[in-house]
């Protein structure tokens, strides 16, 4: 037990997972056992799409400090509205909608790092502007009546297994794609290298910019399949859909552990922080805490993380 | 020379063209009760663009300001309102907290990004804590001040004015104003010289979170009653209107006069797209294309510093 | 005249394993000016740094104006002692104006008309020592050429408010200067220095070095190990001091050398950093040294190279990092990741990296390069400084780069370390590896079969390995005045 506890000790992702497990248990003993299940059930329902954008947002911030993506929430938005009109009900069309919402996801990517690199404008505003648009387009487009996501896309989003959201399966698969993508392509090691040392990774051979594009373009991509599902999740798409996740993807990255300094991702980490949060806000609204509370608790959670994280670097 | 000259005329060319712009559009604004309509948040906006300025002027970044400035009225409308001395105690314990922040920011060498992003949630959550639905009443006087009506030029219009010009004479005039800055164009230096630059960074976080109150008060004042998240919108507003006004993310460039002009554009456009009939749906849509308009043609005056 | 303004005694200063100061002891009197010559690594920046109170000393005392000082020294008790100093790396503000920039050393400079004070004393300071400057004291650092910069910032050292002026430390500060401005500095100096301020000038011009000043140090390996008035000195005995007496020679092999320069040309470059300079031919499976002081335009060539501008290269190229931090380490990573990164192509399945086959790769460039681990999966930063440079040449060395550039990889690495990578560049090199090898250290430039001196950026001389003397690269280095 001691030498797999002393295994794990070092990770910075397990401290979020035990967090989360802490305040599960916290929950459950108030209210003397009563619906231990369907709180983590419905905690895993949720956390999946925190999950999939948080998991594009880690890459950004891992290509070095200054890089964030504020467009996701946007993102998001678009390719639900695409998704839900180009399928149009009909689940013939189904995967044409899938594409077309994809398609779309990617351009944005596209269009941020353009942004970014062509007219050298910050990332924070670059995506800032472009989820201006983006909303936009996503408002005229989508404007008319709701319309209803195509039965598999419903039950895909919304089935579960023995109290296991297929939808939380798909998106454990995604992050075990994307972890061994991290680790183990040549993508995944030049977004580390220039996430530590942008110099360094040029003097190794790295293409910095075609990293950077790419990084983008996944944000975006990842943000783009949260809208599919998110539609699938809700019936249907709403036009102030991303509204919550802006936030909430920075949030899940830090307090799971990866540094806002670049250059070191942690996949289980948004796993343990998207779980924590959503345990989080259960154990309060249990406990009878108000909305208030709930946020300065989040808002402290945060800065005690990254107090004790400590600056690595010049950093802004 | 002629790049800062053009670096400095870009954020009035740009006001100047929203203005006409909307005037060609709408002739009938071009009036003083037009104005006054169109500009009327212009305070509270410039005042939250100031307060994002300082804390850009030392290279960092402020993602808390919006619900602070919530907070503010929040506070105002319930505290001020009721108990004049408590409420006031209460302001300036907030501009306290604004300055621990920058020193601890400072101390342990914190990402702002992060650490404004858990502070929005505090003040947001204070916030709702005190006031969970819209009210409170705003104090008489500020009302009044708010609602004070100037002949000739627009009050909105003066007070952002007088605003931009005191901060500009403080900060880009006076020899503690060359301290601030310099914190930002290089720390190393300064700190070489044997400037402090914890106390550089508290000092002005603490202005931020002063310009934060004065900015929450204003809007109370418009809008007589708070609302936690009235304010939401001024973060992301706030740091567009620093980079228009000519502002940098890094390097202590800023402009508060040209941080107020972007700020009084950014209101102004919202109106012109309104007059322009350009589909609501396309509003938000404009402003960001506003902004990288703007940007884009910022991009060749960017200032890069020579290469080792 | 016969005070003694700043005294150091028996300075010493580590980092790390090396040993940068190995007990200075210095002194200036005041009105004197002092002129501090050296190679590189001499210890002369180091000692600047300590007096000036940016450095701290592991070993040593200062005293001012006769008395040893004491309690800590810092950079604001240098600076109330009125000690000055413009060092190569320029300290100004670039956001802010000239003005601004001399308001923000002197504390006094405030309240009402603080604008109008600070200008007038930055105008009067540069009419002072630059007539026909040029530049307006309310003009934005950033607006002014580096030139323009460099006089900005040595008015500013000079300008007095209420702290008379002690001494002022100018560390190579005609380096981005012209002739004409340099001269007006030189002559200005001198009318400083008369009135009783000192000063201490380091320079790699060594005529101005003889014409400025009254008594000259010459620092060798940490230490000063020659002393006398300017006078006493002439550039050949100044030269002759800075190097060693014996020069050691490496026995060529003639029938190795002329197979090397019949080989295939692998590098045709022209730096691009001056208009008129020799070009850079390296052929398959040489040892090209890039020579002369640091700072004079070698790694910028290096780094031509490496982007491939205006070069014609024929094979992949591989840079291995003299500055460890800045351009090689990565911080968060093992050893064995550290080396791997270059390679990682070539350990590819089906687009995977195999987790096998980059581990042997680790464990062999372990063994062959010697790194000194228990274990390659450890930390980069837990190893010595000298066994991270083997692991930057572990990584350039297990690519398929045919074209290895390297910029000064062994500067502060221990003697121990440094044998065993000479012998591994030479026998990567007889394989039909070439190196291009910008190095500070005399030693190294033996390994080579030719080394191309640099000077101000362009390239002053081309010697082959049997002139690879010491007193012909110095001579080759030094340029005689700032019009040279």
């Amino acid at each position: 037990m001691t030498s797999i506890w002393n295994r794990f000790r070092h990770e910075s992702w397990i401290w979020s997972f035990l967090a989360a497990i802490g305040v599960w248990l916290a929950t459950i003993t108030y209210t003397g056992g009563q619906g231990a299940g369907e709180i983590l059930t419905a905690a895993l329902s949720f956390a999946t799409f925190s999950i999939i954008v948080g998991l594009g947002q880690m890459m950004v911030i891992t290509t070095g400090p200054g890089n964030v993506d504020l467009s996701i929430p946007a993102t998001i938005t678009l390719a639900g509205v695409v998704a839900m009109k180009v399928m149009d009900t009909d689940s013939a069309r189904l995967l044409l909608g899938i594409g077309a919402a994809l398609g779309v996801s990617f351009l944005v990517g596209a269009f941020n790092y353009g942004l970014i690199r062509l007219l050298r404008i910050p990332p924070i505003i670059a995506t800032l502007s472009s989820s201006f648009l983006v909303l936009s387009t996503a408002i005229s487009y989508g404007r008319g009546i709701r319309i209803k996501p195509p039965l598999p896309l419903d039950s895909f989003a919304t089935m579960r297994f023995l109290g296991i959201p297929l939808a939380a399966v798909f998106v454990a698969v995604l992050s075990i794609v994307l972890a061994i993508v991290i680790k183990r392509t040549l993508y995944g090691r030049a977004v580390v290298a220039i996430g530590q040392n942008p110099r360094a990774a040029w003097l190794a051979g790295i293409n910095v910019n075609r990293t950077r594009f790419i990084t983008y373009a996944l944000s975006a991509l990842l943000a783009g399949v949260c809208g599919i599902l998110l539609s699938g999740f809700s019936g249907g798409a709403a036009l102030n859909m991303g509204e919550e996740f802006l936030l909430a993807s920075i949030a899940v990255v830090v307090i799971g552990g990866t540094s806002v300094a670049g250059g070191r991702a942690s996949v289980p980490g948004i796993w343990g922080a998207a779980l924590f949060m959503y345990l989080l806000v259960t154990m309060l609204n249990t406990f009878g805490a108000s909305a208030g509370v709930r946020l300065i608790m989040t808002g402290v959670i945060i800065i005690t993380v990254i107090v004790i994280a400590g600056g690595e670097r010049e950093q802004r | 020379m002629n790049r800062s000259l053009l670096r400095s005329l870009l954020p009035i060319i740009s006001l100047a063209v929203v203005l006409g712009a909307t005037f060609y559009v709408q002739p009938r604004t071009m009036s003083y009760f037009g104005l006054n309509l169109m500009l009327q948040y212009a305070v509270p906006i410039a005042l939250a663009t100031i307060a994002q300025m300082f804390i850009i002027t030392v290279n960092d970044l402020d993602l808390s300001i919006g619900p602070f400035v919530g907070l503010v009225g929040c506070i105002s409308a319930t505290l001020l309102y009721s108990n004049p001395l408590l409420g006031t105690l209460a302001l300036l314990l907030c501009i306290a907290a604004y300055a621990a922040v920058g020193a601890l920011i400072h101390s342990r060498n914190l990402p702002s990004i992060v650490v404004t992003l858990g502070l929005s949630f505090v003040w947001l959550g204070i916030a709702v804590l005190i006031l969970p639905s819209p009210g409170g009443k705003a104090p008489g006087w500020l009302k009044s001040i708010m609602a004070l009506q100037t002949p000739f030029i627009p009050f909105p219009i003066i007070a952002a004015i007088v605003i931009g010009l005191v901060v500009q004479l403080a900060l880009m005039h006076s020899s503690l104003g060359v301290i601030a800055r310099g914190a930002g164009g290089n720390p190393r230096a300064m700190a070489r010289a044997g400037w402090s630059m914890l106390k550089t960074k508290a000092a002005m976080y603490a202005l931020a979170g002063f310009f934060g109150v004065l900015s929450g008060l204003s809007l109370l004042g418009l809008t007589t009653s708070a609302d936690a998240h009235v304010a939401d919108r001024y973060t992301l507003y706030s740091i567009a209107g620093v980079i228009l006004g000519g502002g940098e993310f890094i390097g202590g460039r800023v402009s508060p006069m040209g941080a107020v002009i972007g700020a009084l554009t950014l209101a102004l456009a919202g109106s012109f797209l309104i007059f322009l009939r350009i589909s609501p749906d396309w509003q938000i849509g404009a402003q960001g294309a506003i902004l990288i308009l703007v940007l884009a043609l910022k991009a060749p005056l960017t200032t890069r510093e020579a290469s080792k | 005249m016969n005070q003694t303004a700043i005294k150091l005694d028996g300075v010493e200063r580590n980092f790390g394993a090396v040993r940068a100061l190995a007990g200075v002891s210095l002194e200036v009197g005041s009105g004197e000016c002092l002129g501090l010559v050296g190679h590189n690594g001499a210890g002369k920046s180091t000692l600047m740094h300590i007096l000036a109170g940016t450095l701290s000393p592991d070993k040593g005392e200062i005293s001012v104006g006769g008395a040893r000082h004491e309690g800590q020294w810092s950079v604001n008790v240098a600076r109330t002692n009125g000690i000055r100093c413009v060092f190569q790396e320029l300290s100004l503000c670039p956001n802010l104006t000239v003005a601004e920039n001399v308001r923000v050393v002197h504390g006094s400079l405030k309240g009402f008309g603080w604008k109008k004070r600070s200008r007038d004393l930055a105008l009067a300071k540069l009419d002072e020592i630059f007539p026909g400057h040029g530049i307006g004291p309310t003009d934005a650092i950033s607006d002014l050429p580096i030139g323009k910069r460099q006089m900005a910032e040595i008015a500013r050292a000079f300008t007095l408010t209420d702290i008379p002026l002690r001494l002022v430390i100018l560390d190579e500060p005609t380096s981005s200067l012209d002739a004409v401005t340099a001269q007006q500095l030189l002559t200005f100096i001198r009318s400083q220095v008369a009135k009783g301020t000192s000063v201490i000038l380091i320079s790699h011009l060594l005529g101005d070095i003889l014409g400025t000043c009254d008594r000259i140090v010459v620092m060798k390996d940490g230490k000063a190990v020659a002393e006398r008035p300017a006078k006493k000195f002439d550039r050949h005995s100044l030269v002759a001091a800075m190097g060693t007496v014996v020069s050691r020679h490496k026995s060529t092999d003639t029938k190795l050398e002329q197979a090397k320069s019949q080989a295939p040309v692998a590098i045709r470059a022209r730096p691009k950093t001056a208009s008129d300079t020799d070009e850079l031919i390296a052929h398959k499976g040489e040892i090209i040294g890039l020579a002369g002081l640091s700072g004079h335009g070698q790694t910028r060539m290096l780094l031509q190279v490496f982007s491939r501008s205006d070069a014609e290269i024929t094979e992949p190229l591989a840079f291995i990092a003299g500055d460890r931090q800045s351009d090689g380490i990565f911080n968060l990573w093992s050893i064995a990741s550290n080396v791997t990164i270059r390679s990682l192509r070539s350990l590819l399945k089906r687009g995977l990296i195999v987790g096998d086959a980059e581990s042997g790769l680790a464990a062999e460039w372990k063994d062959r390069m010697g790194i000194r681990t228990p274990d390659m999966n450890n930390n980069i930063l837990t190893l010595s400084g000298g066994n991270q440079q083997k692991t930057l040449f572990a990584r350039a060395l297990a690519s398929e780069a045919g074209i290895i550039l390297m910029d000064d990889p062994m500067r502060g690495v221990d003697i121990g370390t440094k044998l065993e990578v000479y012998e591994m560049i030479a026998r990567e090199a007889r394989n039909g590896r070439t190196f291009i090898w910008y190095t500070t250290e005399m030693e190294e430039l033996q390994y080579c079969d030719r080394a191309y001196v640099f000077r101000n950026g362009a390239i002053s001389a081309s010697l082959d390995h049997d002139d690879l003397t010491e007193e012909k690269i110095l001579q080759a280095s030094f340029a005689e005045s700032s019009a040279a």
